[in-house]
């Protein structure tokens, strides 16, 4: 099941855990990323809490938690070459595994379709 | 796109356009921030080919003497700042800042000599409040127009001599700082060798009418592109250059700014027109004393760009502040963070670790040496 955010996220979800990255619209309007900064595995965060970082040359945006869970894995890879999520933002460069603690909260997410209309 | 209806244009607005710019607004002004290309690779452009930009925010103003005499102009400008101006050769530009009676900076600025008056260049959010400032100062002396017919570019890096050579021959001739007047495509232009990148390169005054024309002919060089604010401000940051609002304002002197290189002999303690400027008592002061505070370059230890606003430690505890991050971010050309900011006196030994308050977490960064790249002016 994939959904998105109006926070300009995307949610891969198997099995009550929800593969997080974002898309590829937040990725162009952030421009080159130089740094990104993870949650540590483990930690829990509710929806909208800041759960990672991402930094341009010029600004530093966060990434918010779309929904209540626990971090159960993190993307080394784009701490290593943050410049991923500008090449792949929907595919390689994900962010972190969510264990969804309510998983029938995705179903109010957007779908794919509404989200390509929010962008638009 | 959503247009503010609040916000000016410069003449090459449509330009911007139409390369495909995104536009912010910036002291008042709709530009571009960044174009197709993106930030990073309009600064590396900028570092080994030319990069073009629009600059016409900034406010270009003409002080001519009542007199007729250069020298009348002179002396009334070094009464609103600490400079040498009667010292500046025909033909010769220099930094000024424009002090208040308490040591404080109003805006920084050029200044050139231009034989029958003095040329101006000031920044765009001050520039209505340095022309008044202009106008009461100098009422006496002087008269003092701001141009609202030129539009202003910067064309900035390693090949800008040569792609403006072949427009203008005479251009290798200039030195850094050097100020003259030629046709470029037949449109009388005033061009300074200078900038804010730490880059050879020319600012170039263009008249409006033609502004469009010639950077359109600038940029269809192949070693041209256009470059937008966010660049601009990393080029700048790397090349340890300040920006006014960010790194000095009025709350800071030009001691504090470590800007002091600007004031020349004439105008210290023992030269031959010592003082007479506001805030003199209190910037001779520091420049005999020393200030309890300096601006310096930062160097975060790890990856983590450093912004302004961040506060600055002594110990990776937070406990003992030492100071305030005035401008940061990444540096494309030094491959990784760097920062300027102020810090105690005590601290701003070059190789001092301080730490640096990032969401939370004290990140080691260490007082550097400006600029992080090397300047390649052609003096």
């Amino acid at each position: 099941m994939l959904k998105f955010t109006e926070e300009h996220e995307w949610l891969k979800i198997e099995a009550g855990v929800a593969t997080v990255g974002i898309t590829e619209h937040a990725a162009g309007q952030l421009g080159d990323l130089v740094f990104v900064e993870l949650p540590e595995t483990g930690s829990t965060f509710a929806k909208g809490d800041t759960a990672a970082t991402v930094e341009s040359v010029k600004a530093a945006s966060d990434v918010y938690c779309p929904l209540d869970g626990e971090i159960v894995e993190v993307n080394q890879a784009i701490v290593d070459d943050p410049s991923l999520v500008n090449s792949d933002p929907q595919g390689a460069a994900w962010f972190f595994k969510l264990k969804l603690a309510n998983p029938s909260e995705a179903d109010a997410l957007l779908e794919e379709a509404a989200y390509k209309e929010l962008v638009a | 796109m959503e247009q503010n209806p609040h916000l000016k244009h410069t003449p090459l607005h449509a330009l911007h356009l139409s390369l495909g710019a995104r536009m912010v607004p910036f002291a008042g002004y709709d530009m571009p921030v960044q174009y197709p290309d993106g930030v990073m690779k309009e600064h590396q452009h900028t570092r080994v080919a030319a990069g073009l930009f629009d600059v016409s925010h900034m406010g270009q103003v003409i002080v001519r003497p009542k007199s007729g005499k250069i020298e009348d102009a002179a002396l009334a400008l070094e009464k609103l700042v600490p400079v040498d101006v009667l010292g500046l050769g025909e033909g010769r530009q220099r930094y000024a800042i424009f002090t208040n009676a308490e040591g404080g900076i109003l805006d920084d600025l050029m200044i050139a000599n231009r034989g029958d008056h003095l040329f101006l260049v000031v920044n765009a959010a001050c520039k209505d409040a340095d022309f008044e400032h202009l106008k009461k100062g100098l009422a006496d002396t002087c008269e003092v127009t701001m141009l609202d017919d030129r539009a202003l570019i910067a064309l900035q890096g390693p090949h800008a001599e040569a792609v403006l050579g072949e427009l203008w021959a005479d251009v290798s001739a200039m030195r850094f700082m050097d100020v003259a007047e030629a046709d470029l495509h037949d449109v009388a232009c005033i061009i300074s060798r200078s900038g804010y990148t730490g880059e050879d390169g020319f600012e170039i005054s263009i008249p409006v009418a033609s502004a469009v024309d010639v950077t359109q002919r600038l940029l269809e060089h192949p070693d041209v592109k256009p470059i937008g604010l966010g660049a601009r401000d990393s080029l700048r940051l790397e090349a340890g250059l300040c920006l006014y609002g960010n790194d000095i304002d009025t709350t800071t002197t030009p001691v504090e700014g470590a800007i002091e290189w600007a004031m020349q002999k004439a105008r210290r303690a023992g030269g031959a027109r010592e003082g007479g400027f506001p805030g003199a008592d209190r910037i001779l002061g520091q420049l005999a004393d020393g200030a309890s505070r300096r601006r310096v370059g930062l160097k975060p230890e790890g990856r983590a760009p450093v912004r302004g606003g961040a506060n600055l430690f002594a110990d990776a505890e937070g406990k003992t502040p030492v100071g305030q991050v005035t401008s940061g971010g990444f540096g494309p050309s030094v491959d990784g963070p760097v920062a300027m900011g102020y810090v105690d006196a005590g601290h701003i030994e070059i190789g001092t670790t301080l730490f640096a308050e990032v969401r939370g977490k004290y990140l080691p960064i260490a007082v550097a040496a400006l600029p992080f790249v090397k300047q390649t002016y052609k003096r």
